[in-house]
């Protein structure tokens, strides 16, 4: 017998009453902390897979699209543009280095990035198994596609158009794996590399292809963001590319470039940091909302635990008039009430955590389906120790106040009167 | 042992209520009969000190009382003074045994598994220790809150109208098994009722 005992005993006594406020707490809680986790591992992974990339070159369109397509592979492309305009720029000697990317196809939802042995360099990618490609049709799975697809070095297939599964099937031309990337955590995990030369090599063949089969305009049109449909054999100038990370030396001037470029040429300039921070401030209103809604939901679990500690109190009052009778302090009847709001708390918090882990469980197995983006589950927030205070508080303040009417008992009226 | 000297007591200035004078030792029993209204409860609310005299003499154990701090009064009932009231009023969530080992906790002392359990033998509810007190009938609660006045061994127990919702048999009961108990622990018993069935059974009575 001691004071745990009885205010666990006070709260099974009314298990709805008591459900009802653990459970209030446990969805603000999992809310909150839901948002933490989510939006600290999007912050995360975008910041990770941006370093070291001060601007993408791509057709003109909308540059968010542009960093998205090109450095986080989310998005479609904006379009294509020529290599040849685009090595012009690698010439000016503010450029340390650019990577060129080719995008456009995929395999079982998996995306092909036409690229060179850079990109790899970018990410210090390492071979868990095989080597780096050599030649056009040779290519390089990420660790995440890899296991998915269950890909052994010397596996071939044959890519589809677009970037959903239904796309059409380039069946002439297969990949060959040549080789498979240990995990790092980036963008890399999710993709398929291969040299550029073979996204050319692909869609020369499809471009035959198409026009053998007299496809209608629309269609063609499409196909005219990937090649150029009357060249089957290109020569390089016309051969094209979707888009260009770029690194300055020095990232001040290089700006001055990028804006010279936006004015002068068919191409578009994007810069990932700004493009980011924008996308950020977009979701920040829907995340703000929703910590509002989380938080109103934690003050009304704190506002259930006021109500039913004082409604209970009411009909308690004989019982706190007895144990004063027998011997206890107002202040002991005062704790074991705070104790009452402080168990509900803690439980709720529990509860709260582990809904938030499931619902970022949850969501990794949605959001990796739709986009190969994946979320670590398990980590705890230092943010989530605060929370725990915050929860912590509004359980004892809620039953404080309830409480404080334990000072007020007169023991032998009420002993008297019933 | 338990006395009282010149005891009054006022709820307001017009209210002004003076108490007789008695003395109750060790091992026997006292019986205070009056109607409803004359202050039977005020009385042992005093003798409890649950209420403040406003002038007179307590004495338990040959020790003055009267004057004991809020807190001083509380440590000291818990461990002198086992009260049954009129209605048997438990700790609503808690166990029978729970509700009698509360006793021993709220007093600092040790909790006596053994004593509930050698109480509840004796006073024939053992089987329903491990009920909630709201599924025992009234006359079991009644000897549950007997049982729960003698979880410390006090010296003195008051009771308030303990036997006005039993009928004859379990009147004649409950007296006999508190003036045995009473006997077993040495304490003295002060019952406060207007029971008129009661002024046969004991030996020395006054009269508010």
């Amino acid at each position: 017998m001691n004071l745990l005992k009885i205010s666990t005993s006070n709260l099974k006594d009314k298990p709805l009453t008591s459900f009802l406020s653990i459970l209030l707490m446990a969805l603000g809680i999992a809310i909150i902390s839901l948002l933490l986790l989510a939006g600290k591992q999007i912050e995360e992974k975008f910041t990770r897979n941006v370093a070291g990339i001060d601007m993408v070159v791509g057709a003109k369109g909308s540059p968010l699209q542009l960093i998205l397509s090109s450095i986080y592979q989310i998005d479609a492309p904006t379009g294509n543009i020529s290599m040849d305009e685009a090595n012009r720029l690698t010439r000016s000697p503010l450029v340390k280095s650019v990577i060129p990317l080719s995008m456009g196809d995929s395999y079982q939802g998996y995306r092909i990035v036409g690229s060179n042995q850079k990109y790899l360099d970018h990410f210090q990618a390492e071979f868990e198994q095989g080597k780096v490609f050599g030649e056009a049709m040779e290519i390089v799975a990420g660790a995440k596609v890899a296991k998915n697809l269950g890909f052994k070095i010397g596996d071939t297939f044959a890519s589809q158009h677009g970037f959903n599964k239904e796309g059409h099937a380039h069946d002439a031309k297969k990949f060959k794996v040549v080789g498979i990337l240990k995990t790092t955590n980036s963008v890399l995990d999710q993709v398929m590399i291969t040299p550029l030369e073979s996204v050319w090599a692909v869609h020369e063949d499809h471009a035959v292809e198409e026009e053998g089969k007299g496809a209608n305009a629309l269609k063609l049109l499409e196909e005219n963001n990937d090649t150029e449909p009357n060249s089957i054999h290109p020569t390089e100038d016309s051969k094209e590319i979707t888009s260009m990370l770029v690194k300055f030396r020095n990232p001040a001037m290089g700006m001055m470039m990028a804006r010279s470029i936006n004015l002068n040429s068919t191409l578009q300039t994007a810069t990932p940091a700004i493009e980011i921070n924008r996308l950020f401030a977009l979701m920040g209103f829907g995340i703000e909302a929703l910590q509002w809604i989380a938080l109103v939901i934690i003050i009304v679990s704190g506002l259930s635990v006021f109500v039913s500690l004082y409604n209970s109190l009411k009909e308690r009052k004989y019982e706190m008039a007895l144990m004063l009778s027998m011997g206890a302090s107002r202040t002991k009847l005062f704790l074991l009430l705070l104790l009452e709001g402080l168990i509900i708390s803690i439980i709720g918090f529990i509860i709260g955590i582990i809904l938030s882990r499931v619902g970022l469980w949850l969501m990794s197995e949605n959001v990796e389906q739709n986009f190969h983006y994946d979320f670590n589950v398990l980590s705890l927030l230092k943010e989530e120790f605060w929370l725990f205070l915050g929860a912590l508080f509004i359980g004892l303040l809620a039953a404080a106040i309830p409480s404080l009417s334990i000072y007020n008992i007169n023991i032998s009226k009420t002993l008297a009167d019933e | 042992m338990i006395a009282t000297q010149n005891l009054t007591f006022a709820y307001a200035s017009d209210k002004q209520f003076h108490f007789p004078n008695f003395s109750c030792a060790d091992r026997e029993t006292m019986l205070i009969l009056g109607k409803s209204g004359n202050g039977k409860t005020t009385f042992l609310h005093l003798m409890a000190l649950l209420l403040k005299p406003t002038g007179g003499k307590i004495q338990i154990n040959n020790q003055e009382i009267s004057q004991f701090s809020v807190s001083q009064a509380a440590d000291f009932r818990a461990k002198n003074v086992g009260i049954i009231y009129q209605k048997p009023h438990f700790v609503h969530s808690l166990s029978v045994m729970d509700n009698l080992l509360l006793t021993n906790y709220l007093a600092g002392k040790n909790q006596a598994k053994k004593t509930a359990q050698h109480l509840a033998e004796s006073l024939g509810f053992a089987e329903h220790l491990s009920k909630k007190t709201t599924q025992l009938s009234q006359g079991e609660q009644q000897r549950v809150s007997i049982a729960r006045a003698l979880m410390n061994n006090p010296s003195v127990i008051l009771a308030d109208e303990p036997t006005s919702s039993l009928d004859d048999d379990n009147c004649i009961k409950v007296i006999e098994l508190l003036q045995k108990q009473i006997q077993e622990i040495g304490a003295s018993l002060v019952v406060v009722t207007h029971d008129q069935r009661l002024k046969d059974v004991f030996s020395s009575c006054c009269m508010l």
